[in-house]
């Protein structure tokens, strides 16, 4: 298989997957408390529907927004409204959430399953809005939103995004291995509702596994409907899952800066997102059940868990048996996650992984001058150049840094990977993102 | 910092076989002193004391290699002190000097001894044999004193030194594996090679910089090294004096070179040209440390001019913001 990939930098950090790739999804006990945050992803923050001491369904709607961008949110669990107040929140410090005590009788819900396809493309649209589905991979852009592109735009191909590039997590190898057939029949989901047929699943070549059972099952499935779903392997090597890298592996095209997918006529859908989607169609449940890896050599019992939005951290690590020697918590993969300064945070609809990291595998020396050396230069894939965003910054000009390109940046860590004085280049960037924004 | 310096330890051990202990001496009081300068103007300045990166202990290694071996002992320590006070600490420390802190410390130097960093050549190999009185002295040794090849033909032309050295084959390989009067450390075009090929492979240098200033000179030479147009001896050119220790070591340096290889090879073609018309229409015989130091005040120019090309860039150029 040919190593389809992108043109410029990159790198290729260790991937540490062997702690939790071969380890199937497993089920958490859902807690005895949910704290379910009303701002969890991109968009306006979600306005409650329900009161105090109110008692609610598992998979009940219990926030929405209605004008704004943004998405639904339901209850994880069956119980009675503890409280609504401010609580601790892994991106924004603090942020309102609703707290539901979970009723220890309330059998779990169950969800029958049904055919999407004498389901209508309008139906299945509203379905995906109203199981409150949004981008898992990372930014939590509301996922009917993108499935409802501008006339103007010409799509003619979804991509899949399976490349999983960030080390350590594997929660979409683990979701293509197990749920290889509702990634393909979320996929089929999605191209009806985007009225095309061309389909292409992006895989980094580590996950030969994952590529062969997706060809096998799309091999047996070819004849059922009128699709072109195929798995394509990809040369390993970050950021390969990045939008714009991913979709020039795969067709070629390059977004322009400051332009969508499609601009270029593609609609990229992370894996877990595409599962999530197929659940919300196929068997109207909504999105409050979240997949997520939880590794890293501090915690006892690495695992690719399949947990309930709202379960707190603290929960997570007693159910896998503690840490020892923790210097640092990430939420999401090592190059594009932040850290997390304490354990009472939720676990949100785009967590994708928390990793509990040891004193081998975190480096918290300080950081040296510049020295050219222009490493970070060759290594970003956007072809910008970090080492002098990161003096324009020092030296307090970094509204004059647009001609580096500094918009085009996606943060995705590269260049303070290769750094040789360990500078930590991506936060120089983003302070020199709000140096532009303030400038105007 | 640590592995360039290593690369640089068999030249060193050369220099010991030809010029005798002296040249190990005078290596090791460069680096001394370096390491001692750096860190009392850290402690002044109230930086962190960074002699740990290797960096002044290199500054000390490459500044010996390029001051002849019969200077008198203090002399390092004052070009220490230009190359570590004036060129690296007063400009902001690592990663904000202009010039090479090595190529300043021989610069100053130069201009301070003409006499003593112009003349206190030792001839190879005899030297092994002088009585040891001759290492223990602390003033220049220029008793002994010889010419450099490039002294040489500057004066008197190819065909003195063809004589001096028997045949051109000689001259070839005594230059090559660096038997001949010359600095301490350049004078094996062998060993720097091999040093330098190191570097590639570990990838902490890149082949642009070197083969840009090394073909630049070598066609340089040819063009105008001869009495007439085109006849000059390139190879001649190529292995005398420090042109290959500069083009692997001194321009490679990460802070006072450009980085993209696009200007990695102006720069480096800049170097290799200078040199060679500093050498033949020039009043030194060596130009090697004053066109490098030359470039690299074209450096924050070059990393200017040349930028990266970036992967799918805006289509239309941003408006600029109206006052």
């Amino acid at each position: 298989m040919s190593g389809f990939t992108f043109p410029k930098g990159g790198i290729h950090p260790d991937e540490h997957k062997e702690l939790s790739e071969h380890l199937a999804i497993e089920e958490m006990a859902p807690p005895d408390q949910v704290v379910i945050p009303l701002s969890m992803h991109f968009g306006a923050p979600a306005k409650p529907l329900v009161k105090k001491k109110q008692e609610v369904q598992e998979g009940e709607p219990i926030a929405v927004v209605e004008k704004a961008l943004g998405a639904t949110i339901h209850s994880s669990v069956t119980g009675v409204v503890k409280t609504i107040e401010s609580r601790p929140h892994p991106t924004m410090v603090r942020c309102d959430a609703i707290i539901i005590d979970r009723d220890p009788q309330a059998a779990p819900r169950i969800y029958e399953t049904e055919d999407w396809r004498k389901i209508s493309r309008e139906q299945l649209l509203a379905r995906v809005k109203d199981g409150g589905i949004v981008g898992l991979g990372g930014a939590g852009f509301p996922t009917h939103v993108k499935l409802s592109p501008p006339p103007s735009a010409k799509i003619d191909t979804l991509i899949l995004n399976g490349a999983e590039c960030e080390p350590y997590l594997t929660t979409d190898h683990r979701l293509m291995l197990e749920y290889t057939d509702q990634v393909i029949e979320g996929a089929k989901i999605i191209l009806k509702i985007l009225g095309i047929k061309k389909c292409v699943i992006g895989i980094e070549l580590n996950k030969p596994d994952a590529i062969n059972a997706l060809t096998r099952a799309l091999a047996q499935d070819s004849k059922k409907d009128d699709f072109e779903i195929s798995a394509q392997g990809m040369q390993v090597k970050y950021p390969q899952g990045s939008e714009k890298q991913l979709i020039y592996s795969l067709t070629k095209r390059a977004v322009p800066g400051g332009g969508l997918p499609f601009d270029v006529g593609v609609i990229v859908q992370n894996i877990s997102t595409t599962v999530s989607v197929y659940e919300a169609c196929a068997m109207n449940k909504p999105l409050y059940e979240k997949v997520a890896t939880f590794s890293g050599r501090a915690i006892n019992r690495p695992a690719n868990l399949k947990l309930k939005v709202g379960t707190l951290l603290q929960d997570v690590v007693n159910y896998l048996g503690g840490t020892r020697d923790l210097i640092k918590i990430v939420s999401g993969g090592p190059m594009m996650g932040f850290a997390i300064s304490a354990l009472d945070v939720p676990i949100t609809k785009t967590t994708s992984g928390v990793l509990f990291l040891n004193s081998s595998e975190t480096d918290l020396g300080e950081f040296g001058p510049c020295i050219h050396c222009g490493w970070c230069m060759q290594a970003c894939p956007m072809g910008l150049a970090p080492k002098e965003v990161a003096l324009y910054v020092e030296a307090d000009k970094g509204h004059l840094t647009t001609k580096f390109g500094i918009m085009d940046c996606f943060e995705c860590g590269c260049c303070a990977y290769v750094c040789p004085a360990k500078r930590p280049l991506v936060q120089f960037a983003r302070l020199a993102k709000i140096a532009v924004k303030k400038h105007g | 910092m640590w592995t360039v310096s290593a690369t640089l330890t068999p030249a060193l051990l050369l220099s010991i076989y030809n010029f005798g202990l002296r040249s190990l001496i005078l290596t090791l009081i460069s680096i001394i002193s370096c390491v001692i300068c750096e860190v009392i103007c850290q402690k002044i300045m109230g930086r962190k004391v960074s002699v740990g990166d290797g960096s002044a202990v290199l500054t000390g290694l490459l500044m010996a290699f390029v001051i002849p071996p019969g200077v008198p002992y203090y002399l390092p320590v004052i070009g220490a002190f230009a190359a570590i006070f004036i060129a690296k600490e007063l400009m902001g420390g690592i990663g904000y000097n202009v010039w090479n802190p090595a190529l300043v410390g021989r610069a100053f130097l130069q201009a301070a001894f003409p006499v003593a960093i112009t003349t206190a050549w030792l001839p190879p190999e005899q030297l092994s044999k002088a009585p040891i009185t001759v290492f223990l002295s602390p003033s220049s040794v220029d008793a002994i004193s010889t010419a450099t090849p490039l002294g040489v033909l500057k004066q008197f032309g190819m065909s003195a030194l063809t004589q001096q050295f028997g045949s051109l084959d000689s001259i070839y390989y005594n230059f090559f594996l660096g038997f001949k009067p010359g600095c301490i450390g350049e004078t094996s075009g062998l060993l720097i090679l091999l040093g330098g090929l190191f570097l590639i492979f570990r990838g902490i240098i890149t082949w642009h910089i070197p083969v840009a200033t090394i073909g630049s000179a070598a066609f340089m030479a040819w063009l105008i090294g001869g009495p007439t147009i085109g006849s000059g001896n390139p190879i001649v050119h190529v292995l005398s004096g420090g042109l290959m220790l500069g083009a692997f070591y001194m321009c490679t340096d990460y802070v006072t070179s450009p980085t993209l290889k696009s200007a990695q090879i102006v720069f480096g073609a800049g170097v290799g040209i200078l040199t060679v018309l500093i050498r033949v229409k020039g009043g030194y015989p060596e130009g090697v440390c004053y066109a490098i130091l030359l470039m690299n005040c074209l450096t924050p120019a070059l990393d200017d001019w040349f930028q990266p090309k970036r992967f799918a860039p805006p289509k239309a150029a941003p408006v600029a913001a109206s006052k």
